[in-house]
């Protein structure tokens, strides 16, 4: 099967996912305690006025009546209107996500950076110091929870030192975001051939990044050592080393290569759990991240938001998802066979 | 992430943000710009239209800033040298000057002839007219606040020439003027909002939603939601003195500890929201300036349901008001930001003034006498409910009255209720028998405050709380001016009355606090708790 063919299909087989997430969503909303059209109608708001909000937002229709204008919109590719901020939550979302993304990919490639060295030397010298140090650094970063981390972070790289920049979201009042493509500043900025503003927004997507980096080395350094392990003691690789190939060659062509396939499946496992701990590192961070945004909508019982923002999260996922199944196929010559 | 992990999360920061050390003072080298003033703020506004629905508290900051209204409030200084505005005295915005009749069933306004809206089209009778009409007109919070000042039908509005404006009264009320200095009745430029109206949007609120169209002091630069909000100074603004400032920059700062520490670094000129901890720790640094003022009639309570047993029993409430720990309430919840409502002298009230101190303190011995007498010697079991959204000072506060009302007997499980069902639950369905709530007026008069918190169905009287005598009273009193000889003997009547019922126990009056570097000056408070950038210079 050709690899257009494969997306396709699985594309196809997320949609009863994606429905399935869609009547989740919308009946878990409305079961949520708490009346929207209270919360809307004002600190000062008498039954008349809750009255006339509710009808304005639609809600005293039925349910059914109610998921099928939800579900026709959808279709024609409105996601509603956040009651909260009153704008689509389209525009929300698009606004938002690029912030929490590029915090989330830069956060990960940090620990990757850090932890599969880590968990490589770990794995090839066990139970020597290099691997107790290991184990203590990943045992710190996950024990410690985030907004801690972001907290003690900010207290000694801004406030004692003075090196970080104030902690007021993506960029501070001297510099303009760049024109926008992805969204993500660091790619546009490039784009743009603006590098004062690279180094701007570099400056202050570093702590928060290296915030989530430091929770996510754990289950990444633990899973190469782990993978490492287990290949390093198989019979193709006591085999090379019997063929006299470079230590090298062995380590990584023939061993991390097939330990990598375990920790792609861990990668994706960090990436999801990382979107969740964005949220209080984006509180600590003033990031105006999609997890605040998220958060604020269910707290404030604004439905549409909330759909909004679970429905997108299931179709990041479902990319996600095919990535590293497609990934794999790249890794493991296998998979490739079979197919 | 679900919900209650969030919520046990934020506990979880503002509970690791009250135990860092933030101990380093820095040299103030914040914005060096002396006409460009940032500001950080907990949340921003979700709207530039006070008039739609679901607008949050942030955004009457924009109404107050960007708009003008007919009138203002005047404005005098307190004891410790805050300046607070003036109820008393209202003063000429785009009105410059009133007549009321002599009957009293109308005013007109005369309107400077001179000052523009933005656009530089003048701001006529019939903008004032179109504006108000809006005000009533689309429901919800405007039009029960425009409602509060008797100001219920666009009939009332007339236009007498384009620059005279004339209101009807429904009935002579003290309420109404000041009504017309309250962020609602803003003036929008109605040509403008029509421009941008359409069947189904009549009043252009999708339009000014996001885009306002007015004549105040400042203009709108910038809006990115959920970030940042920048106001540019509108350089002809003729309805008061064109503010020092040309810019004010406004960043949204989610977390309170790194409020503090941007102030304290002196990245920010002032930094709003901060609990009551943040104000006193940087009061007590003496490096920043903390604006102190207590919230004019606001008081942090307990609620008790009477329609719910053993409430219903006055003694029980009485011994229960007499069980609290103010004190330790005081000192580890409000950290002593603001003023304490308990250990009056009388049950007799000296003065008209409200809040004042309830003739409650902490005598244990007396509480169980009253539960005794009651027939609850045994003490009993009610859940104390508590509003997440306001957890900085509910869950302190409940934990302490638990441990205190433990000690008559009678036990206090916590209930901790989120924001949006809060609303539902205490104040529609008004189901909480025991609760912690917080209410603020802001026509600071107490028979308003005794209007929405203790007659019968009213939104804030969350206790159900019903007496003939308080809602006689209260229809009597709304209306009348301050000067009659009936108003001080019934509001004393009714205060003496809420002294001897106690269905609503107020714990502290709350401090709004206010966090600026010294070389800010110019900050007045309002009563509507935003930051009024007009009158703000850096010197």
């Amino acid at each position: 099967m050709s690899g257009l063919a494969t997306i396709a299909k699985r594309l196809l087989e997320a949609l009863p996912t994606l429905f399935g997430v869609i009547l989740v969503t919308f009946m878990l909303t409305r079961a949520l305690p708490g009346d929207p059209a209270v919360f809307y109608a004002g600190p000062a708001a008498d039954a008349e006025s809750i009255a006339q909000v509710r009808h304005a937002m639609g809600l005293d229709r039925s349910l059914p009546v109610q998921f099928a204008s939800y579900v026709e919109g959808l279709a024609a590719g409105d996601w509603g209107v956040s009651l909260s901020t009153g704008r689509d939550v389209t525009e929300e979302l698009s606004r938002r996500l690029p912030a929490s993304l590029e915090l989330t990919l830069l956060g990960l490639l940090i620990a990757i950076v850090v932890a599969i060295p880590l968990g490589v030397l770990a794995a090839t010298r066990p139970n020597s110091w290099v691997d107790h140090i290991c184990r203590i650094i990943v045992t710190t970063g996950v024990s410690m929870p985030v907004f801690f981390t972001g907290l003690l972070l900010v207290y000694v790289f801004y406030y004692l030192l003075g090196w970080a920049p104030a902690p007021l979201g993506r960029l501070d009042f001297m510099h303009i975001a760049p024109d926008r493509v992805t969204g993500l500043y660091l790619v546009d900025s490039l784009i743009a051939g603006d590098v004062e503003v690279f180094r701007a927004s570099l400056a202050h997507i570093f702590l928060p990044a290296l915030t989530l980096g430091i929770f996510a080395l754990a289950p990444i350094a633990r899973m190469t050592r782990a993978a490492m392990l287990d290949v390093l003691s198989s019979d193709y690789i006591r085999t090379a080393r019997a063929s006299g190939l470079a230590t090298r060659t062995v380590l990584f062509t023939y061993a991390l290569r097939n330990a990598l396939l375990s920790v792609l499946t861990t990668l994706g496992m960090v990436f999801s759990f990382l979107l969740g701990a964005n949220v209080l590192v984006e509180k600590v961070f003033s990031w105006p991240g999609i997890g605040s945004f998220a958060i604020d909508a269910l707290v404030a019982s604004d439905y549409a938001a909330v759909q909004g923002f679970v429905l997108a999260m299931a179709l990041l996922f479902v990319t996600l998802n095919l990535t590293i199944d497609l990934l794999y196929a790249v890794i493991d010559p296998r998979i490739r066979a079979a197919s | 992430m679900d919900r209650r992990t969030f919520l046990k999360n934020s506990a979880l920061i503002a509970g690791a943000a009250g135990s860092l050390p933030l101990f380093k003072f820095m040299p103030a080298h914040a914005a060096g710009n002396r006409e460009t003033l940032i500001v950080v703020t907990g949340s921003g506004p979700n709207s530039m239209d006070i008039h739609r629905e679901g607008t949050n508290r942030p955004s009457y900051a924009i109404a107050v800033n960007l708009y003008d209204r007919l009138l203002s409030y005047g404005t005098k200084t307190l004891d410790d040298g805050t300046v607070s505005y003036d109820y008393e005295t209202l003063v000429p915005e785009v009105a410059e000057s009133w007549d009321v009749a002599d009957d009293k069933m109308s005013a007109v306004f005369h309107l400077r002839k001179t000052a523009t809206f933005w656009d530089g089209k003048p701001i006529t009778a019939h903008d004032v007219k179109w504006s108000f009409d809006r005000a009533v007109t689309v429901g919800g919070f405007p039009t029960v606040q425009m409602k509060a000042g008797s100001l219920e039908k666009p009939e009332q509005f007339e236009v007498i020439d384009e620059h005279t404006f004339k209101i009807n009264f429904l009935r002579p009320s003290k309420l109404t003027l000041p009504d017309l200095a309250v962020p609602v009745p803003i003036i929008i430029n109605s040509e403008v909002a029509k421009a941008h109206a359409t069947d189904d949007d009549p009043w252009a609120t999708d339009y000014l939603h996001r885009t306002p169209a007015g004549g105040g002091a400042y203009k709108l630069l910038r809006w990115d939601p959920g970030e940042q909000t920048v106001y540019e100074r509108y350089d002809d603004w003729q309805n008061g003195e064109v503010p020092a400032l040309k810019r004010v920059i406004i960043r949204e700062v989610p977390s309170a500890s790194t409020r503090r520490a941007l102030i304290e670094r002196g990245d920010t000129d002032i930094s709003l929201d901060l609990p009551p901890k943040e104000a006193a720790d940087l009061h007590a640094s003496d490096k920043i300036n903390v604006a102190g003022v207590p919230i004019e009639n606001c008081v942090n309570a307990l609620g008790l349901n009477v329609e719910m047993a053993p409430f219903d029993d006055k003694r029980v409430r009485q011994a229960i008001a007499y069980a609290l720990p103010y004190e330790k309430i005081f000192d580890a919840a409000a950290y002593r930001r603001g003023r304490m409502m308990h250990g009056g002298q009388s049950f007799t009230p000296a003065s008209a003034d409200w809040p004042q101190p309830f003739p409650y303190d902490t005598d244990l011995d007396k509480a169980r006498a009253l539960l005794e007498e009651a027939g609850h010697g045994n003490g009993f079991e009610v859940p104390l409910s508590i509003n997440l959204g306001l957890a900085q000072w509910t869950e302190p506060t409940a934990l302490l009255i638990q441990e205190s009302l433990g000690k008559i007997g009678i036990r206090t499980p916590i209930d901790k209720i989120p924001g949006a069902n809060w609303r539902t639950q205490a104040l529609v369905e008004k189901s909480l028998a025991m609760h912690l709530k917080n209410f603020g007026g802001w026509l600071n008069y107490p028979d308003y405050y005794f209007f929405w918190a203790y007659v019968k169905g009213h939104l804030f009287n969350s206790m159900n709380y019903s007496n003939p005598t308080i809602d006689t009273l209260v229809d009597e009193t709304l209306h009348i001016p301050v000067d009659d000889p009936a108003y001080v003997p019934n509001i004393k009547q009714m205060i003496a009355i809420a002294f001897e019922d106690v269905p609503l126990i107020p714990l502290w009056q709350p401090n709004l606090d206010v966090a600026m570097q010294k070389n800010v000056q110019g900050y007045e408070y309002w009563f509507h708790r935003q930051l009024d950038c007009r009158p703000l210079k850096k010197v």
